[in-house]
């Protein structure tokens, strides 16, 4: 699978996402910084990592959504391309509209790190099948701005078109309806809040994250 | 010329510094407060511009472009003067 990580400044699980992509896939993944305005020729994936894009100014992913790399996102995307975006990620692609909704500040205004129960809501998507029959996982998350707002009609949306992937089964920052990762209509673009890349190690014990990869790599 | 944007979440949408603010206040005596929304305020320096309609017009396009995040933000143009 060919991958690439974008990198802005202010990114700061860029890394940790490369390393994971290329022991499950190996193959290295492209680095690509903000300011180019073209991804590597024939890509599979393109992962938008977590960290502090331009410090969360003005609000997080705002300013990330509006480099010119992500206009190349964009269009990788609508050609049908995955992309998959973690915890910042996430609220880039949501500021960006290819997922629908917004991230704000966590209900209990707390900043959140620790491991969470999920429930793999949808296990037939190219970012969960390696899941298999599993329906649950531990993955950490680590934010402020990780509360899943949509209105009434999106949601009811989300959930019937099977596009609501991870559900938090104790919720740690007010998201509607437990939400933890959604897909775009074409099922091609993802965001989660939990960080995938983070357990994608066996000496770490926990393994959830490593699914998410092989199934990209699957679906590439 | 000078522009005011003020920016905060929709109304409907919970806001959980406000709350918290509106919570300080009430026990720091503060009875009357029943509700608080926390917002951010964004003054611009407009070079060459000197038609006010013109400015709204600009900083009204900079507003749905980065300034709000209209999915759950609403904001205000002022051109103060």
């Amino acid at each position: 699978m060919k991958s690439a990580v974008i990198v802005f400044p202010g990114s700061n699980c860029d890394r940790d996402a490369a390393v994971a992509l290329e022991r499950v896939t190996g193959q290295k993944p492209a680095m690509v910084w903000h300011k180019e305005t073209d991804l590597p020729e024939s890509l599979d994936l393109a992962l938008l990592p977590g960290g502090f894009s331009f410090g969360d100014y003005l609000r997080a992913g705002a300013m990330a959504a509006r480099s010119p790399i992500v206009a190349a996102v964009k269009r990788h995307a609508e050609r049908g391309g995955l992309v998959l975006g973690v915890c910042n990620g996430f609220q880039v692609l949501t500021e960006t509209r290819l997922l629908p909704g917004a991230l704000a500040r966590n209900g209990g205004l707390r900043f959140v790190c620790r491991d969470v129960p999920l429930a793999i809501v949808n296990n037939n998507t190219r970012f969960t099948r390696a899941f298999r029959e599993t329906r649950e996982t531990v993955i950490p998350v680590a934010h402020a701005d990780g509360r899943y707002i949509a209105d009434e009609a999106e949601l009811d949306r989300l959930e019937g078109e099977g596009r609501v992937v991870l559900r938090y089964k104790d919720n740690p920052n007010g998201s509607a309806r437990d939400i933890a990762a959604i897909m775009n209509e074409g099922g091609n673009v993802m965001g989660m809040m939990p960080h995938p890349e983070r357990v994608a190690d066996p000496s770490l014990g926990r393994m959830g994250g490593w699914a998410i990869f092989q199934s990209l790599a699957e679906a590439a | 010329m000078k522009a005011i944007v003020t920016v905060g979440l929709k109304p409907g949408v919970l806001d959980v510094q406000g709350k918290a603010v509106a919570g300080a206040l009430k026990e720091l005596g503060f009875g009357a407060v029943e509700e608080a929304r926390v917002g951010k305020v964004i003054e611009l320096d407009l070079a060459h511009i000197t038609d006010r309609e013109e400015a709204r017009a600009q900083v009204t396009d900079m507003c749905e472009k980065l300034l709000a995040n209209t999915v759950i933000e609403s904001y205000r143009v002022e051109i103060p003067g």
